[in-house]
């Protein structure tokens, strides 16, 4: 493996929040080398998700605060605004194919919520 | 009949039926031969829907009722001249010639001049605010003289008299009176008993109906000011239209030397031909086999016959049947068959329920064998079926009272119309078979307006199209298409059905709900239902538990979602009333987090432009002013609008604020399938607008009138009277019976207006039920509405008083600042959010 694909594959992972700072099967927004990052707690299926907080749709800083569901077992956030759903798992639009949200990997270590961000 | 390769046909009258002829002619002539039509009309406008004329005062527009634009002519190459009736016919030269003077000639005349209104000598007809129903043109002359008019008269209680006084009702008449010669309304159409139930129907919405009234003269100087009758009583009225019936238009056969009758109508043989052989008549101006058919089914049926002879085909026009099905001011009527043959030559079967306004008759023959004819009032759900069974002189099972008593459930009705034969008439007006539509459903024409548009079905009277629904149903649930009214894919229940499982089994949050009785995690359709459906059942606060993050956006931040990010902040302000005091506290609380202020719809005043950060902080002090929580932000009760009512008003009759403050006050945070809204006014004049909210209330000399089921928004739709005269707590009663009604049973995000609209037996069932209390449930509703109020609370009062769920009201988790991507502009000396991309 040479020097710079190393490199660019290197992650950085950011303290967020605790985890009972995101309610149960909710989101919550936070602030990561000054970019809005919603982080999603799917405590049912025990799984935790984070994506950008901005809706590309009308670019509206609100998807932490979006409703989160699944639809044929893919786990799922909509947009409080207009409904946008968006894959938590790929970031990719559901409802709106033309849509792209980015995705962020998460881990959660003695109640600690870490975001993964590239260097 | 033999047509010339180019054959002029020249149609007098650019009615329904005169337009039907162009179409039919146009459509069906696969053959060699060439039609050069003419067309005169007397109207300025070309043919229009007559049957559905009353629509007019309902909102449908002259455009709504055309049939066909003067576009759709050109393209067929018919010249058609409108504002131009024929004055003359030289049947020798065979021409005819305008009012303009345009001069055609013709090788077949095609009469289809209709009928005017009957107007009985009467002494006075001719004083102003006296008018007929019949043109679009008669009917802007009556909204017109109706701006200036407050009690009006419709002369007349047949079908089209009763027409034309729903639309004194629609134009807002304080008085609307049918007067009526005969013992009973629609007398061709029903008997006596029928007509008392119809009548007693009319007058709970305002109708007042006069019966055996001979109508002597009209008095007034220049302008009508009331009817005299033969017994001397007196009627005031500053409108009058008459309604007594039609006259065939046969003017100008009669000086063309054509036979008419003495009591009107162009005389015609079973093939509509008149004595001379190149005239036909067709429509209500024909008189064939001794009748006027005042129809408009018969009517097509004549074009059809004339068109096929002129297409070369042998077609006679056979004795019509002239049964009817209709709706008047929202009552079913129907008659079929012989509706009047009495007993020895029949069996009677009747049935009525005066609760519900429901009349049935069924007249079977002596043998018990077959069904002649019958009645139907209130209810004509099973109308198609018994026609059908009429017609086709099915054998009668062996207790034929089944037929009008047996289950009125839809599917009942869909399984019978299903086992009709496949060349059974479903449309009549454009003699389609069910055969013919359930083919063009299996080749995917799947909804009324696709049907209407392939096969025509549905497109005349419209009274076929709950059959043909029925048909689409019954076509798709063959083919395995037919879908259950599920709420997702989380749960296979309807939201009555889940409601009622939650209730039994006492659950209340979301995860106990989904683990019992769905399968998943939920979406954005499943949860904010559920977290309705608990809000309505145990009135707990929404966000406690796991309920949060099952509630739409608005719910959980208790708050009303902007663009830009920011919220609105409704205090409540029962019945609009406020003291200075309080007004300066909102003042104030906008000044320092610098919100853009508006009055709403709802007579209070909404704050926009809050970080959600600072909501807390600003309810704490609304909430230290006195203010609660508005529930601008849930499906739950809005506001009950008031006018200022007797204590101010010279008008005023009763104090509607002080109702307005305790309706509110009792139903405030109610939870519910959709957003409720509510008004009291204090007076007939009706400045709170009761008739447009969910339930509305107006003052009386005696008491309140209670309405229910109005709507304002995108389908304005007029509330209907549920009580009359009833004192306060009759009121609250009955109104925590409808609220609890209709929490129960509606469907997920179902104004009240579309609720009833889907109620099988609409306005009177839902009647029966809440105030004679059909069901039986009124104490149990009365009893778990109260509970719901003795659980209020304000939601608010609760957040800014507990921390932990204070803490959810912050942007960003890991950092104590404000969304920075807010931004605001300047507009008329407020903050306005910026513009979305």
């Amino acid at each position: 493996m040479n020097n710079v694909s190393h490199v660019t594959e290197r992650i950085i992972w950011h303290y967020a929040c605790h985890i009972d700072d995101v309610p149960s099967e909710g989101g919550a927004c936070a602030l990561i080398n000054g970019k809005q990052i919603a982080i999603f707690n799917l405590s049912r299926r025990g799984e935790w998700y984070a994506t950008d907080n901005q809706c590309p749709h009308k670019q509206q800083m609100a998807l932490s605060r979006g409703m989160t569901g699944c639809e044929n077992d893919e786990p799922k956030v909509a947009c409080p605004f207009h409904k946008k759903t968006f894959s938590l798992r790929t970031g990719a639009g559901i409802n709106d194919g033309t849509l792209q949200i980015a995705t962020f990997p998460v881990q959660v270590q003695e109640g600690k919520v870490f975001i993964g961000m590239q260097d | 009949m033999e047509a010339r390769a180019n054959t002029r046909i020249v149609v007098i009258g650019n009615g329904m039926v005169g337009y039907k002829f162009c179409e039919k002619l146009f459509s069906k002539n696969h053959t060699e031969q060439n039609f050069t039509v003419t067309v005169f009309g007397e109207e300025p406008r070309p043919a229009y829907d007559r049957v559905h004329l009353s629509s007019y005062f309902d909102g449908a527009s002259a455009d709504d009722l055309s049939l066909a634009s003067v576009e759709w002519y050109a393209q067929q190459g018919i010249t058609l001249y409108l504002s131009d009736p024929v004055v003359d016919i030289d049947r020798v030269q065979k021409t005819v010639r305008s009012h303009h003077g345009i001069v055609v000639g013709y090788d077949y005349l095609i009469f289809a001049t209709g009928s005017a209104a009957f107007v009985p000598p009467i002494p006075g007809v001719e004083k102003k605010g006296v008018f007929v129903y019949r043109t679009i043109e008669d009917l802007e002359l009556i909204s017109e003289h109706a701006h200036h008019a407050r009690k009006a008269a419709v002369l007349g209680g047949g079908l089209l008299g009763l027409e034309a006084a729903k639309a004194l009702l629609d134009l807002g008449m304080e008085e609307a009176h049918v007067v009526e010669f005969a013992p009973r309304l629609m007398p061709r159409q029903i008997d006596e008993a029928g007509s008392e139930v119809l009548q007693a129907q009319l007058e709970s919405l305002g109708l007042q109906i006069h019966l055996s009234m001979a109508t002597d003269s009209i008095l007034g100087q220049e302008s009508i000011e009331g009817l005299i009758f033969k017994d001397g009583s007196q009627l005031p009225i500053d409108m009058l239209v008459i309604s007594a019936g039609i006259r065939p238009r046969d003017e100008l056969a009669k000086i063309a030397g054509l036979e008419t009758h003495p009591r009107g109508g162009i005389l015609v043989d079973d093939r509509l031909r008149t004595a001379d052989p190149a005239i036909f008549a067709i429509g209500e101006c024909a008189l064939v086999h001794q009748m006027i058919y005042g129809l408009i089914a018969p009517g097509y049926e004549m074009a059809e016959v004339v068109v096929s002879q002129l297409l070369g085909a042998e077609k006679a026009f056979l004795p019509f049947d002239m049964s009817t099905k209709l709706k008047l001011i929202g009552t079913d009527v129907a008659s079929f068959g012989d509706p009047f043959v009495k007993e020895p030559d029949c069996r009677t079967v009747r049935f009525e329920n005066k609760a519900k306004g429901i009349y049935k008759r069924i007249n079977i023959s002596s043998d018990g064998r077959e069904l002649l004819g019958g009645i139907l009032v209130g209810d004509a759900s099973q109308y198609n079926m018994l026609l059908q069974t009429t017609k086709s002189k099915t054998i009668l099972p062996p207790d034929p009272e089944d037929l009008i008593l047996g289950n009125r459930g839809s599917e009942e009705t869909g399984a019978g119309v299903m086992n009709f034969p496949d060349d059974a008439l479903i449309c009549s007006c454009e003699a389609v078979s069910k055969g013919m539509i359930c083919s063009e459903v299996e080749n995917g024409n799947t909804t009324i307006d696709a049907l209407k548009k392939s096969c025509k079905a549905g497109t005349g009277c419209g009274g076929c199209v709950p059959m043909v629904n029925d048909l689409i149903q019954g076509v798709l649930k063959k083919q395995g298409i037919y879908l259950r009214k599920v709420i997702c894919e989380h749960f296979g229940h309807s939201r009555q059905e889940l409601l009622d499982l939650m209730k039994i089994n006492q659950v209340k949050t979301f995860g106990a709900t989904i683990d019992l009785f769905g399968k998943g995690h939920g979406c954005e359709v499943c949860k904010p239902l559920v977290g309705s459906i608990l809000a309505s059942l145990w009135n707990e606060n929404i966000l406690h538990s796991d309920r949060a993050t099952i509630q739409d956006s608005n719910d959980r931040f208790l708050a009303n979602i902007q663009k830009g990010g920011t919220y609105s902040v409704v205090p409540r302000i029962p019945g609009g009333e406020i003291t200075p005091e309080k007004l300066i506290v909102i003042g104030q609380v906008a000044q320092r987090f610098g919100l853009y202020t508006k009055i709403t719809g709802g007579q209070r005043i909404d704050l926009f432009g809050a970080h959600v950060s600072d909501l807390p902080q600003i309810w704490e002090i609304l909430i230290d002013a006195g203010f609660e929580s508005g529930h601008a932000y849930g499906k739950s009760l809005r506001t009950v609008k008031s006018c200022v009512g007797s204590t101010w008003c010279r008008f005023g009759v009763q104090d509607s604020v002080s109702f307005a403050i305790e309706v509110e006050e009792r139903y405030k945070g109610l939870r519910s399938p959709h957003k409720l809204k509510s008004a009291v006014s204090g007076c007939v004049r009706e400045c709170a607008e009761a008739q447009s909210k969910d339930f509305g209330i107006i003052a009386t000399e005696k008491g309140w009138n209670l309405y229910v089921c109005g709507n304002g928004g995108s389908k304005p739709q007029h509330a209907q009277l549920l009580a009359t005269d009833v004192d306060k707590e009759t009121c609250l009663r009955l109104i925590d019976r409808f609220l609890m009604f209709y929490i129960q049973t509606a469907d997920p995000l179902t104004r009240t207006a579309t609720w009833l609209n889907k109620m099988e037996g609409g306005i009177n069932y839902l009647r029966a039920v809440v105030v004679d209390d059909l069901l039986e449930m009124g104490e149990q509703w009365e009893r778990e509405m109260q509970e719901l109020v003795n659980r209020f609370h304000c939601e608010w009062k609760e957040v800014v008083e507990t921390p932990e769920l204070r803490k959810r009201f912050t942007h960003f988790v890991n950092a104590d600042q404000k969304d920075p991507s807010v931004a605001f502009e300047e507009m008329r000396g407020q903050i306005k959010v910026k513009d979305w991309q």
